[in-house]
């Protein structure tokens, strides 16, 4: 496949868990049996609810978790690299071309780092760069890429507002010129004017330096704006995938239409149109037989009631897919 | 009729190491009974400082300037020293509401025993009536197994049950004010709907009068029926929802609602608000906005213009020098 970065297949992932000593192991099923596929120089954006999934998914992809079963495959312009079976030597490599942008800009940055030594660490980590002069050149490089002024460097990150702070994180992930960049809620903890100032910064890069995303939020609003191709997942699965303004103009399944209505519309006329979800999304230690979302579904067919229908995507036009339960 | 809460002329100053900061600058507000206040900004405007003057919860080295008037139930709570005072304000007559309901509750001490604790404090009756009062509050906030979820502590409960555990213990003592500092904001959007329809639907009930606080405006339009825009310490425009967020004329408003995506309009670019919040040790003199104004007009990007609030429009009020530069943008 040569259009495609990353490709993920039947990928699940899954953790021991034993509530105490003396009690059974027991396995949380943090992600079952996804299929992706990333396109060169897209913005592939993944949503759900918290305990959904989509970190742990995007970590596996990083190499950040172990894959429990199914593999990973980035596709580099020479060679592949097969997640689940890399050598040291590979996954140093990787590391290079693969990347991760945090959500909290005050958490991932050292207090006792100079700005300069936090974008810089990448490089002399990686022995990168030969010296510290042209180590500096590309730490300037990439700041002003980012929009940090050179003065900026030499300060420590206290000085900094939250939208600097990412800009700061932003550069750190882009030092070691990587092909893929894994935002993971890279704007959810910032101010909405703010935010979209990163957001338009994450897409200028993009073009500039030929990147491609792999963007968790659980804000739909700000994936509809910036994300191609959208994945809605929900305890482990995805239940719905496709091109971003088909997925949100005519989403088919069920709990895509809730999260849809859930988001508070800035009309006050348009209040409370929200299709409401009762409870909660179940513990991943015992995700319920069949369609894992028939618990809370608002109109459960008779089948999938009794949990009868597996999950399995089925594609309803070219490109959109949506978990067969909600088809049916 | 006079107004539940009215708040006159309010400054806050914090006395810190670097200076004194001011956090809060010459703010009126006011909240009737069954009314809803939405106050929205962006981090640093000063929005939880203004709630929290209200049940003077804020820091030892704040003060608050002399002419300020904070008028509940005509008293001014301004000039409540004593811990009596204090006491049938905070949880009596007033009750808050904080974002991060896992650090509101103590995590050694089971929810139930807490919520008795402070029914105990504020009312003249005995245990097994708390426990009953408290049981009930949690199964209107729509906890199912209340009975048990009384005997667990706020770790066991997943974030939107903690919310709703939050909200019965700050209803459940009858406060004619409610202070609601970001509640929705820590919750998935799912669980925001549901807490969102649940405060909607105890403000009808009780006839309370609640102030919200939060950074989005998609909230606010769901739930309040005025709005106060703050800025730096300063309100820089208020009026009705629908008035604020449909033709509004502070540049800050224009610039924050433009900020926002849109899922209904997705080919709208994000335009952010240039520059970043100034710090509040070296607030602009006049507009407090006008450091980042892409409008400014010559006087007010000086500083001469003053922050007043003008009446545009019946109830609807904003800054007047935002008034001049909304008009040029």
């Amino acid at each position: 496949m040569g259009d495609n970065l990353i490709s993920v297949n039947n990928v699940s992932v899954n953790f021991d868990y034993q509530e105490n000593f003396i009690s059974k192991k027991q396995k949380i099923h943090a992600v079952n049996n996804i299929n992706i596929k990333i396109k060169k120089g897209s913005f592939f954006g993944l949503v759900g609810e918290s305990g959904s999934g989509k970190t742990t998914l995007g970590r596996a992809i990083l190499g950040a978790n172990k894959i429990s079963s199914g593999n990973v495959i980035f596709h580099d312009d020479e060679r592949d690299y097969d997640l689940t079976n890399m050598n040291k030597q590979d996954l140093k490599e990787y590391r290079k071309k693969a990347q991760l942008i945090f959500q909290d800009p005050y958490a991932a940055l050292s207090p006792r780092m100079t700005v300069r030594d936090i974008i810089a660490e990448p490089l002399e980590v990686m022995k990168i760069t030969n010296s510290r002069q042209e180590t500096d050149e590309r730490v300037r490089d990439i700041a002003a890429k980012c929009r940090l002024n050179i003065e900026h460097l030499r300060r420590f990150p206290h000085a900094f507002s939250g939208g600097q702070r990412q800009r700061i994180s932003i550069a750190r992930a882009l030092v070691s010129n990587p092909k893929f960049i894994v935002a993971d809620e890279s704007v959810a903890a910032l101010d909405v004017s703010i935010q979209a100032d990163i957001l338009n910064l994450l897409k200028q890069l993009q073009t500039e330096l030929n990147l491609t995303y792999l963007f968790i939020s659980h804000d739909l609003s700000v994936v509809a704006h910036v994300c191609d191709v959208v994945a809605v997942m929900y305890l482990g699965h995805i239940v719905e995938m496709g091109p971003s303004r088909e997925l949100f103009k005519n989403p088919k399944h069920s709990y895509t239409k809730a999260l849809l209505s859930s988001i508070p519309s800035i009309d006050p006329e348009k209040r409370s149109e929200a299709i409401e979800l009762k409870g909660e999304i179940p513990s991943a230690l015992n995700p319920p037989p069949g369609c894992v979302f028939r618990t809370r579904c608002p109109n459960p067919g008779i089948d999938c009631k009794g949990g009868e229908i597996t999950m399995g995507l089925t594609e309803v036009e070219p490109g959109h897919w949506v978990d067969q339960c909600c088809v049916l | 009729m006079s107004h539940l809460l009215e708040v006159k002329n309010l400054d806050v100053k914090f006395d810190t190491d670097e200076g004194r900061i001011t956090a809060v600058e010459n703010i009126s507000l006011s909240v009737d009974q069954g009314e809803v206040l939405g106050i929205v900004g962006e981090s640093g405007s000063g929005k939880s400082v203004t709630a929290k003057s209200i049940m003077k919860l804020n820091p030892g080295n704040t003060s608050y300037n002399e002419d300020a008037e904070i008028i509940l139930d005509n008293e001014n709570i301004l000039q409540f020293t004593s811990k009596q005072d204090l006491k049938k304000i905070r949880g009596g007559k007033v009750s808050m509401i904080f974002q991060e309901p896992m650090a509101s509750f103590a995590p050694a001490i089971k929810i139930g025993a807490q919520m008795v604790e402070q029914l105990l404090i504020h009312k003249n009756i005995n245990n097994d009536e708390a426990k009953s009062i408290s049981i009930n509050m949690l199964k209107r906030v729509g906890i199912a197994d209340a009975e048990k979820r009384f005997n667990q502590y706020a770790f066991e409960l997943s974030g939107g049950m903690r919310q709703r555990a939050m909200i019965a213990m700050a209803l459940s003592t009858m406060p004619k004010l409610l202070l609601a500092d970001e509640p929705t904001t820590a919750l998935d959007v799912t669980i925001q709907a549901q807490v969102i329809n649940l405060i909607k639907d105890i403000i009808k009930e009780y006839q309370m009068g609640v102030i919200f606080i939060t950074h989005d405006l998609g909230v606010i339009a769901q739930v309040a029926d005025h709005v106060a825009v703050m800025y730096l310490g300063s309100v820089v425009e208020k009026g009705p929802v629908n008035e604020i967020l449909k033709n509004p004329k502070h540049p800050y408003t224009k610039g924050l609602l433009q900020a926002l995506p849109d899922i209904n309009n997705l080919d709208a670019p994000l335009s952010p608000i240039p520059g970043n919040i100034p710090s509040p040790l070296d607030r602009p003199t006049g507009c407090v906005f006008r450091t980042r104004c892409p409008h400014h007009n010559p006087e007010g990007k000086d500083g001469k213009i003053e922050m007043k609030l003008i009446e545009v429009e019946p109830g609807h009020w904003v800054d007047q020098c935002g008034i001049q530069c909304g008009q040029n943008g």
